[in-house]
């Protein structure tokens, strides 16, 4: 099996600024880690390489620092790793972003599976893994928490409000994935030793025949026009000791007034 | 679509019917989206799809709608992302809406981006504020954004239609006033329902209160409650209260409750009129996935626990000793 996972680097930290003027999110000067559930769907991508044979190609659209995302997931098994990068994709919103990682697959070309984590914890659309498989005309599933390939389908468990949703999807497909479908391994130190002198290959705007006008912040049909901080203004009561109580009181008025008592 | 090779107007609203049932989150955008369409003088258009339907849907008139579009097959029984994206894109074409409205659920969440795709547009997830700009006559769309830290206000102004998702009871349903409307029941070519997706079943666990995004009261637990038994205090309160039961993401990782259940951004984020936090810290990333709640209350034995900064009310002391009071009491609330 040929199969490609997206993933993302994101802050790892609670200190990301915004660009005021742009209001588009300044990622440097925060520590990076590869957004959680990408990592579980490497988890899945490497898993399917063990029964099915093949490879696993990773690719991140992102700042020339993704290079370091794009390490760990080659430390933990992945064959090879491309990162997308241009000063013309940057600012990008889902549409944008979704358009290069579609050119950069059609590219590569011949993925049976294409896997991705649900959401990103930094933009948390979840729009990126449906719109590329829109993109590339090719079916998709999200929410997966269970995946069995055989005989050139996927059948995929998604987790839903009322329950469980299970779907049987003809390959290629896109699937993006929630954190209990595995449990992501550790690197090994072997791994880590073999990442670090792997190469990266890089793809940019020219190479994918992408122009300045479908990129990046002028080819998003979104723009972010205002940012406002609001201010949690709760007047935290504290109640310790004797005064539970009174704490317990509170609570009941409070559901009280809310009418849920 | 660019916004100057077609002329857009009306505001479509994608409604959720789900077991037969024009599931709420419809009325609430029904709502919003006649508000809208007042601005604009313009008209509200509602879409439903589904194989049976319980309800009547010309209770939507009620709510705002001028016209329900109504489609049923019977492969509409359960949800296929597939044929649900060629069917909005289908709606977007023939009648050229100049916004479109869905909700964020895992459904919404699932097809809106494919056809925002298709359809070459912006979409702007889980909205909390939607409003038209005075003077552009465009859509605000308002999102909280690094994890409910900021919000921010986008618009897509060279394309139709403006799409937004909106997650179930961020706005509320209209009065019921007395407008009427028509149920159209569009022709829908065959090729739409043939699909390379197949919905083998739907395992229904609803019951167990999981679907704590629909909930208006949320009792959370966390590692304070030192073992995975004492879940049974978050459950026995969060059934006294009619609510659901969520969890932070160390007693998901340590398996003490399912992955449904999680609060936070990598997991659900809730926005309950009451939500109760018990032995949670109050990780960023938690914080970030309910902050928003109506009141909040914590109950944790750390005085500097950061949850107690986001929370109206904070009780402090042993969670083993506060839960069963607090349970006591509400019981003799009830039994009044």
């Amino acid at each position: 099996m040929k199969i490609a996972v997206l993933v993302k680097q994101v802050p790892d930290s609670d200190e990301v600024k915004m660009d005021p003027e742009k209001g588009t999110m300044i990622r440097e000067g925060a520590g990076n880690i590869v957004n959680p559930l990408d990592l579980n769907a490497l988890e899945a991508a490497l898993s399917m390489r063990r029964k099915f044979g093949g490879s696993v190609d990773v690719l991140s659209m992102g700042p020339p620092q993704a290079d370091i995302a794009l390490r760990e997931t080659l430390a933990l098994g992945a064959d090879s790793a491309y990162l997308v990068s241009d000063k013309f994709f940057a600012g990008a919103d889902s549409w944008a972003t979704s358009l290069v990682l579609a050119e950069t697959l059609k590219r590569l070309g011949g993925f049976d599976m294409i896997l991705a984590g649900e959401k990103a914890t930094d933009g948390e659309t979840g729009q990126v893994g449906p719109e590329v498989a829109a993109m590339l005309k090719i079916p998709f599933a999200t929410y997966v928490s269970e995946l069995v390939v055989s005989n050139g389908y996927a059948t995929v468990k998604r987790t839903v409000e009322e329950g469980y949703e299970i779907q049987r999807i003809k390959l290629p497909c896109l699937l993006t994935v929630l954190n209990d479908i595995n449990e992501p391994e550790m690197p090994t130190l072997s791994g880590k030793k073999k990442a670090r002198r792997a190469e990266i290959k890089k793809y940019g705007s020219q190479e994918l025949g992408i122009s300045k006008e479908e990129a990046g912040l002028t080819g998003s049909p979104t723009r972010v026009v205002k940012i406002d901080r609001p201010r949690i203004s709760r007047q935290t009561e504290l109640y310790c000791g004797k005064e539970l109580d009174r704490g317990i009181d509170r609570v009941v008025e409070v559901l009280r007034e809310l009418a849920v008592l | 679509m660019r916004r100057d090779e077609s002329k857009s107007s009306g505001v479509l609203v994608c409604g959720e019917v789900r077991t037969g049932r024009i599931h709420p989150v419809t009325m609430e955008l029904t709502g919003k989206a006649r508000e809208l369409a007042d601005k604009k003088h313009a008209g509200v258009t509602c879409l439903l799809f589904c194989k049976e339907l319980a309800d009547d849907p010309e209770m939507l008139f009620g709510y705002g709608a001028d016209r329900v579009l109504l489609i049923r097959h019977d492969k509409l029984e359960h949800f296929n992302q597939d044929i649900a994206a060629k069917l909005l894109c289908f709606a977007i074409k023939k009648y050229i809406p100049e916004i479109v409205l869905a909700p964020a659920t895992t459904s919404g969440r699932t097809f809106l981006p494919a056809v925002a795709a298709m359809v070459h547009t912006g979409l702007t997830a889980d909205c909390t504020g939607l409003d038209i700009d005075p003077e552009s006559g465009l859509l605000l769309q308002t999102r909280p954004a690094i994890g409910g830290n900021v919000m921010a206000t986008i618009k897509t102004p060279e394309y139709i239609p403006q799409m937004a998702t909106v997650r179930p009871r961020t706005f509320r349903i209209p009065c019921i006033s007395e407008r009427s409307g028509k149920v159209e029941i569009p022709e829908i070519p065959d090729c739409i329902f043939e699909s390379d997706i197949e919905v083998l079943n739907m395992e229904y666990t609803g019951g167990d209160g999981t679907n704590i995004q629909d909930k208006e009261v949320v009792i959370s637990g966390g590692k304070g409650l030192k073992k995975p038994e004492n879940f049974a205090l978050i459950r026995e309160l969060a059934e006294l209260l009619g609510g659901g039961v969520g969890a932070s993401r160390p007693t998901v990782e340590s398996k003490w409750i399912s992955y449904p259940h999680q609060v936070g951004l990598s997991g659900k984020v809730v926005s309950p009129k009451f939500y109760l936090a018990a032995g949670i810290s109050g990780a960023v990333q938690h914080l970030a996935g309910m902050q928003t709640a109506n009141k909040i209350v914590a109950v944790n034995k750390d005085h500097d626990a950061p949850i107690f900064r986001v929370s109206d009310i904070a009780l402090c002391g042993d969670l083993a000793d506060i839960l069963p009071m607090l349970i006591n009491r509400i019981r003799k609330e009830l039994n009044q």
